[in-house]
Order: C-alpha cells, then structure tokens, then sequence
C-alpha cells in the first residue's frame, strides 16, 4: 500500500514537471505550427542557470532563481526568434531544422561550460523537511512541485482566455490570415509566445533541479517526454498537455519502479494507442 | 560530356585504394557507408516528402541485431545478417504503420519519439545490450570466404554493396512506382482522387527506406566491430538529415555528396577540437539559412549557367 501512494504522490510530482515543460512546447506549436526540438535545450539551460545561481549565492530562493532563469531562457528564445526563425517562416521544415541544429548548439555548450559531471539543485531549506500524507512520509517539495504545475496551468488558461493577449493569440492560432487581416500584429505574437513557451521551460528545469539535478543529456532525456506528452495530450491542446503529462507522469513512474528496463516501451504503448484511434491527439481538434 | 563525368565519378572510386593509405581508404569506407545511410534517407525526404528524425533506428536495430547475434547467440554472419535484415524491415513495417498517421511535422515529432524509445531502450536494458559500454569485440564476415579485414578489401565489399544500393534506389525512384510516390508528395489529394493509395504508397517506401537504413547499419558495425547507443541518438539520424539536405534532397546522387563533406567535416574537426555537436548545430542554422536547396543543385545551376555563358 505505502508502494502505491508513495509512487503516486511521486507520479504526481513527474507529471507536474512535464506539464512545466510541455506546455510551452504545445503553447508555440499551437500558434507558430513550429515543433521546436529546441525544448528540451531550454529546460536544460534552466536547470543549469538554476544550479550555478543557487550554489554561488547560498540560500538563493528557489522561486526567484527560477524566475530569473525564466526570463533569461526567454530573452535567448526570443533572440533566437528574432533573428533566426522569422528568417524562415516559409520553410517549416527548415524552422524544425534549425531548432535541432540550436539544441545541439546549446547542449554542447553546457556540456562546456559545465562540464560533464551532473551539479545538483540544493531542495529550499523550507521545503526540505517530509510531509506525513496519509501517515506516509513524503518529501514536501515534490508536492509543492505538483502545486506550481497546477498554479501555472491556472495562470496560462486566463492569459489565453481571459486576456487580450490572449484572445489575440487564439485569434492567431485559428487563422493567421484572418488574424493579421484585422489587425493584431502575429508576428510580435510569435515572438512573445517563442519567450514565453522558453521561458516556462527554463523556470521549469530550476523547480525539476532539486529531483533531476542538471547533468549533460538532460535535454535528450525531456525532450521524447515532452513529445510524447503532446502527441498524446493533442498538439496545442493546454487542456491536452495538462492531462497528458500527468498520464505520462503516472506511466513513466510506475513503469520505471515496476519494469525498470521495460519503461520505455511502456511509455510509449500510450502513444500508439492514442495516434492509432485518436491521431489528432486526446484534446486536438481535426486540422490542427 | 555525361560519360566523361561518369567515367571521371567511376574512376575517383576504383583508383584510390591502389595508392591510398589505409587512413584514406578507411575514411572512403566510411563515406560508402554514410552515403547508403543518407540516401536511404533521400527516399522518405527527398522522394517522399516525408522528413523523419529518426532514421538512425534502422542503422543501429540492425546493427545491434547483428552484433548481439554473434556474440552471444553464437550465430554465423550469413543467417545473422538475413535476420538483422528481416528484423530491421519489420520494425520499419511496424514504425511505419505509427508514424505515417500523421503526415508534415506530426510524422517527424513520431519519428523522433520512436527513435529515441529505442535510444533509451539500447542505454537502459544493459542486460542485452550492455548499456553505455557498447557491444565490441566484434569481427567481419567472410564474403565467399574471403576476408575482408584488411581496409582495402573492405572497402571493396563496401564499395560492391554501395553501388548495389545505389543501382536499387535509383531503380525505385525512377520506376513507376517512384513516379507515384513523388506525385503523392506533391499532391496526394489528386493521386487519392486518381485512384492511388497515398498512405500504402508511403508506407512501402518507408519500409524500403528502412531496409536500407538496416543495409548501411549493417556495414557500420562490419567496419567498426564495436556498436554503441550513440548509433541510435537524434544526433547520428541528424548527421544523415543533415548531409540529405546539405547534398540536395530530392536528387539522386546529391544525399551522397552530403554525407561525404559531413563525415569529412566531422572527422576533420574531431582531430582537433572535441566541439563536433556545436559545430553540426552551426552548419545546421548555416546550411538552412543560406543554402536551402542543397550543395549538388546549387553547384548544377552553378555550372549550367557557364555553360550558357560560354555558347
């Protein structure tokens, strides 16, 4: 018993992590038709920033390290937008491209900046201590980790259904045509959603820090997950990435404890079943 | 002016091992090999429309296959190699029914997924595949008794097996069978309305292609006797995709040409900076940026026009 609610508070806590960097993938591939393989370079970076800030400033707070990464993963997104992918916004094979050949560019990077040997995240000291739930002990960080995924799915749905912005952007992703026709300015659009989709990806890899600690191939290890999770939540689907990357969470989790050597494969029985019966996705909508 | 350029293309191939080095003969083994690889590639990119990720799983499946038949399973190379061949094709059988659901970036996102379970399939499982270590202590086949562990008869076996694969690309692109599959690359929705069966004319190219793939994964791990999970990772389908577009996709002898200056690139580089990965990322951004349409078309139109210059 003590198994399976310490696995599922734990796949909670994955799926939370997954939702952190999935979203933003779903974010651009909604509204830029972009798949940016570059994903998982983020989330690295992140986690990276997140690991040299908090060891050189000792007791940095967690939530200001990951906001400060955020931003700078958003301003390097959003300069590699800038003068790179608005370059080539005929050619979305050539977009997907040079979001590969920038992955490799900025996982060799912190391979040489950092070296090849993982650098762990330090847990907030807060937050260090076990939680009882249910009688079981359990590390608390990995519960508040579930609350930020939940906090920032809550902040995203208002800022694409409650804001201008927002309505701008959905204007953008039903019909760019039609969207530029009336007037809102997509292509700044794709610039800010680029930083924001980076930038929840590398304030996510400082709050996975503490669990996944920042090691070379991180990238390589996050971006299948995030791929997975959106083909199976549905491509730009919130809705979709959010429930996808708890399934995912909970597949991934009790796949590795269960059949250590099979959770691969379990992993991705998912992900034929689903583009087998429902190729658009669980929450896609036909054409998107 | 064709032949000669056939002939001058036949004679850069057929002359070299008779003065070259070993370092030299070996390097154009390498280039055989990463050509059949890349061309294989051509097929779903070029000719199909079709840009996959991951196209190292059928390089590294068949390699690994091979390998693990060897040593451990005691098997001869002949009946490993029809296995490895036969394996490899089902499994592109397999990924093809998955991944061609989706067609554009869906198709490539599914490529890449499925290459990278298989990645992670070769790192974690150690039992089989002994992990990170790799698989070494491998030894070559015995063509006809032959033995090609010398560089130079590898590099003729290599060269046999290449021209082979080259002749049957060729033959399949250029068949009716390829005609169908370019027009369902340009306009499916007409060859759907024609009475053609897009998804079925995909999915035979795709297995073809991963038959080839296994081909080229077979020699690779024939030259290195040793196979590792970096065979199977999103950088080596990279490389291959990489060299398809740098070469000119789409064409017949261009993928060739592009995996030769990626493989020389790489070699030339890792002798002197460990920064191989940067330097793909950048040649990559380059390459897309600047030459979209590839080396080989860009250098035909180079020459036709001053060939009608001079007239």
């Amino acid at each position: 018993m003590q198994f399976w609610i310490i696995q599922g508070l734990n796949s909670l806590s994955l799926g939370g992590l997954l939702f952190l960097l999935s979203s933003g993938f779903s974010l651009i591939f909604g509204l830029m038709r972009l798949a940016n393989l570059t994903h998982g370079a983020f989330f690295m970076l992140g986690t990276y920033f997140g690991a040299t800030a908090m060891r050189a400033f000792d007791g940095l707070n967690i939530w200001v390290t990951a906001l400060g990464a955020g931003v700078a993963v958003a301003a390097i997104g959003g300069l590699f937008e800038r003068l790179v992918l608005t370059r080539l916004k005929t050619n979305p094979l050539g977009q997907v491209l040079v979001t590969l050949g920038m992955s490799f560019i900025i996982s060799d990077a912190c391979l040489m900046f950092w070296g090849g040997d993982s650098i762990p995240v330090p847990t907030p000291q807060n937050l260090q201590a076990p939680m009882r739930v249910l009688g079981f002990v359990f590390p608390t960080y990995r519960l508040v980790l579930v609350g930020c995924a939940i906090a920032a799915a809550i902040v995203l749905y208002f800022l694409l259904e409650r804001t201008r912005l927002g309505a701008m952007i959905r204007a953008g992703v039903d019909d760019r045509q039609m969207a530029r026709a009336v007037g809102i300015p997509v292509s700044n659009l794709f610039t800010i959603v680029f930083c924001l989709g980076a930038g929840i990806a590398g304030a996510g890899g400082v709050l996975g820090g503490p669990i996944l600690s920042a090691y070379p191939g991180l990238d390589a290890d996050m971006l299948p997950l995030a791929l997975i999770v959106v083909i199976l939540g549905g491509i730009g689907s919130l809705l979709g990435a959010f429930i996808g990357s708890f399934i995912i969470g909970f597949i991934y989790t009790f796949g590795t404890a269960l059949f250590p050597e099979l959770a691969y494969i379990i992993l991705f029985l998912p992900m034929i079943f689903v583009i087998a019966f429902r190729p658009q996705g669980l929450f896609g909508r036909v054409g998107a | 002016m064709r032949w000669t350029g056939i002939a001058l293309v036949a004679a850069s191939f057929l002359v070299p091992p008779f003065f070259a080095g070993d370092f030299y003969v070996n390097l154009a083994s390498q280039i055989l090999i990463a050509a059949i690889f890349a061309l294989s590639l051509n097929l779903l990119v070029g000719f199909g429309g079709m840009t996959s990720l991951g196209h190292a799983s059928y390089l590294g499946v068949a390699a690994y296959i091979s390998a693990l038949l060897t040593t451990r399973y005691g098997f001869g190379h002949g009946p490993a190699a029809v296995i490895s061949l036969a394996g490899t094709t089902a499994l592109a059988a397999f990924f093809g029914v998955i991944a061609l659901r989706a067609t554009g970036l869906g198709f490539l996102m599914i490529t890449l997924a499925l290459s990278q379970v298989l990645w992670g399939l070769a790192y974690r499982v150690s039992n089989v595949t002994n992990g990170d270590n790799g698989i070494a202590g491998l030894t070559r086949p015995m063509p006809f008794g032959i033995s090609i562990d010398s560089a130079v008869s590898f590099y003729w076996f290599a060269l046999i097996v290449a021209t082979f694969a080259f002749v049957m690309m060729t033959i399949f692109v250029s068949s009716a069978f390829g005609s169908t599959l370019k027009g369902v690359r340009d306009q499916s929705r007409r060859m759907a309305a024609l009475g053609f069966n897009p998804w079925m004319i995909r999915w035979i190219t795709f297995i073809y292609a991963g038959f080839w793939g296994g081909v080229s994964g077979l020699l690779y791990v024939y030259y290195n006797k040793y196979i590792h999970p970096t065979s199977l990772s999103t950088t080596s389908s990279a490389e291959a995709l990489l060299g398809v577009i740098a070469g000119g996709s789409g064409t017949l002898g261009g993928p060739a040409v592009g995996a030769a200056l990626v493989l020389l690139l790489k070699n030339y580089v890792s002798a002197y900076l460990e920064r191989w990965n940067m330097l793909l990322g950048l040649v990559f951004l380059f390459i897309v940026l600047v030459m979209p349409t590839g080396i080989v078309p860009g250098f035909s139109r180079l020459m036709a026009g001053l060939r009608g210059g001079s007239r």
